[in-house]
């Protein structure tokens, strides 16, 4: 069941001036329980492929379909909401909530969700527990290495039941250990919870882990392997 | 809605160093502003209780056209039905009569063009305690032949206690008017204009003395405070007849006013300023909020409406205003208070002028609400409209281009 549709995807910057085609028809699909890389050199379009999928940015041309919702149709108002109800996202540099702790960072997007109190913390805890940080809960971001705020953004992106989670370039700021604990946790959901991960990369380690491997050049797909 | 509150509050507090100064900015502000204002209000609330306990009253009853030609003709006579009028107003606390004019004023061989007042000693001394500002001798009972003095005409007239003072002048419709009177009390007005020309005596005496008998030229008026006054002119203006006007304070003392709306005026530019310089440091701050917008587009990516997040940062403008506007109005109250007991005292030049024109030569404080809510709600009123920069700032934000800042 194909829970992504992507159907010629293009993306132009600066069309007046001096036009870069970031994208140029891009068609792929993401079935439900897929643990997939995007790769590709600097500047290949891989994060911006990323960033359509996750509705954070608009594509030039082209559709993308989401269990069949059409989100590059969809209004500001209507994107963001879809976006917290079905969209996941790690990003690079962890960007987790300063002034809140790993419980509320985790908790945030289900209070947006309107979840209740219990449920919010019934589903914190397991989340905690399932990347490892149950005993950091009220421990601020700053006090908690770069790993492990990385595995508190993949909690938090766990946190509304997204349909897939966008991770981009999730260990470019972690060392070794970090990046192999966080691809074992992000391997066991995927596996024992059918949670769908979507990369962008440079790290073999993470290429390595991926049952399917996606390259991307100047905009295009030159191929989609699948093991 | 307590997780927005709860983000926002920390958020002021990420900075701490930043907060407290943009807090203490506006905490100075409240407290100058409101040491300001209470010190201008304080002052005025005492010119004008001074002008109305010493002369005026809260209202006056006169003859159309008496005010702007106070001359004996210009008199009405004070009959039952006014009395009954007077009575009727349950606001009016006390009234009295008095009989205005003009006459020369002679001892032995001084002479001088005075204002003569007859007056109801015992209602009269209720209302502006002439009583209080005896220097020499006793004050006037009912009925009383004697008169009281200014200490300034008494100088000039060369005039002590038990001496005699001829009053020479025009009675009532071109009457002659002449009579001796001995000097029974001589008086430190607080005005040393009316000190120079003050000379006070019985109604009945005066009546008697310019042929107006029963004629009033004004009857003056008090009620509870300020507030009551318009309600109770309006009363007057329904029981008056067409022959008399009713005139509050405000109308008999349009100069002292008009000075009070000037320096009022005055007041408000120097509070402008400010308002300005602290106006720019709580703007140093809410930019800075504007300028974390790589937070901002998280927020958003993750499913955050523009809306909510727009509440957050108001919220934290609010909470950055209220901190000062309370911290500043809380200080203010012991500070105020201190000094409505204990005004400061204006010496020199400043205390001369103030002293001339008949005023006590002090800074007096005002405490009333006002004085608080009003410079309180200002500054947060700046706030909230600095508050806009960044609402502005978030209408306009992108997610993407946010992520990337």
């Amino acid at each position: 069941m194909n829970i992504i549709e992507i159907r010629g995807i293009c993306k132009t910057y600066d069309k007046k001036t001096l036009p870069v085609h970031a994208l140029n028809g891009i068609d792929l699909t993401f079935q439900k329980g897929e643990f997939a890389s995007i790769v590709g050199p600097s500047g290949s379009g891989k994060t911006t492929l990323l960033n359509i999928i996750g509705g954070l940015d608009d594509p030039t041309d082209g559709v993308i379909l989401i269990d069949g919702v059409n989100i590059t149709a969809l209004s500001g108002r209507k994107k963001t909401q879809f976006r917290m109800k079905n969209i996941g996202f790690v990003f690079q540099s962890f960007n987790l909530i300063p002034v809140f702790t790993v419980k509320e960072n985790v908790e945030f997007i289900m209070h947006l969700q309107g979840i209740s109190k219990e449920e919010r913390e019934k589903r914190t805890n397991e989340l905690l527990d399932a990347v490892g940080l149950n005993d950091k809960k009220n421990n601020r971001p700053n006090k908690l290495s770069g790993g492990q705020q990385q595995r508190v953004a993949v909690a938090r992106a766990l946190a509304s039941k997204p349909k897939f989670i966008l991770a981009d370039e999730p260990t470019a700021n972690l060392d070794s250990k970090s990046t192999e604990n966080l691809l074992d946790i992000m391997e066991k959901l995927n596996q024992e919870e059918n949670i769908t991960f979507i990369f962008s990369t440079h790290d073999s380690r993470v290429v390595n882990k991926a049952r399917r491997v996606i390259t991307i050049e100047d905009g295009k797909v030159i191929s989609d392997i699948s093991n | 809605m307590q997780t927005y509150f709860k983000l926002a509050w920390r958020n002021i507090w990420r900075n701490k160093r930043r907060t407290l100064i943009t807090t203490a900015s506006i905490f100075f502000g409240v407290l100058l502003s409101t040491f300001m204002t209470s010190m201008q209000e304080g002052s005025y609330s005492q010119y004008i209780t001074s002008i109305v306990n010493s002369y005026s009253g809260y209202l006056q009853i006169h003859k159309k056209g008496y005010w702007n030609d106070k001359i004996i003709n210009n008199s009405f006579l004070f009959d039952k039905n006014i009395e009954s009028n007077l009575k009727s107003i349950k606001k009016i606390t006390i009234y009295t009569q008095r009989l205005e004019t003009y006459s020369l004023a002679s001892s032995e061989d001084v002479t001088k063009g005075v204002m003569v007042m007859g007056i109801d000693p015992e209602k009269e001394d209720k209302i502006t305690n002439i009583s209080g500002k005896l220097k020499h001798g006793r004050f006037l009972k009912n009925g009383d032949n004697g008169i009281i003095l200014g200490s300034g005409l008494a100088r000039f007239l060369k005039l002590k206690i038990n001496d005699t003072l001829v009053l020479i002048g025009q009675g009532y419709h071109g009457a002659g008017a002449a009579g001796k009177y001995p000097v029974k009390g001589i008086i430190k007005h607080p005005s040393p204009e009316l000190d120079r020309i003050l000379v006070y005596m019985d109604i009945k005496n005066c009546q008697d003395l310019f042929s107006a008998p029963d004629m009033l030229t004004s009857v003056v008026i008090m009620v509870h405070d300020n507030d009551e006054v318009t309600l109770v002119k309006n009363e007057l203006v329904q029981l008056t007849d067409y022959n008399t006007e009713v005139m509050d304070w405000q109308e008999m003392n349009r100069l002292l006013l008009k000075q009070i709306e000037s320096d009022r005026i005055g007041g408000v530019i120097t509070k402008g300023v400010l308002y300005m310089i602290i106006a720019f440091g709580i703007l140093g701050t809410v930019m800075m909020m504007a300028e974390r917008k790589k937070e901002f587009g998280v927020i958003m990516a993750v499913g955050m409406q523009k809306y909510k997040l727009i509440f957050i940062v108001i919220l934290e403008t609010i909470f950055l205003g209220m901190i000062g506007v309370i911290a500043g109005t809380v200080a203010s109250i012991p500070l105020l208070y201190y000094f409505l007991f204990n005004p400061i005292p204006l010496t020199g030049q400043a205390g001369e002028m103030v002293l001339q024109m008949g005023f006590e030569p002090a800074m007096f404080f005002s405490m009333t609400p006002s004085v608080f809510y009003e410079q309180a709600l200002t500054i947060f009123i700046f706030t909230l409209i600095i508050g806009i920069y960044p609402v502005l700032n978030i209408r306009k934000l992108k997610v993407m281009n946010a992520l990337r800042s």
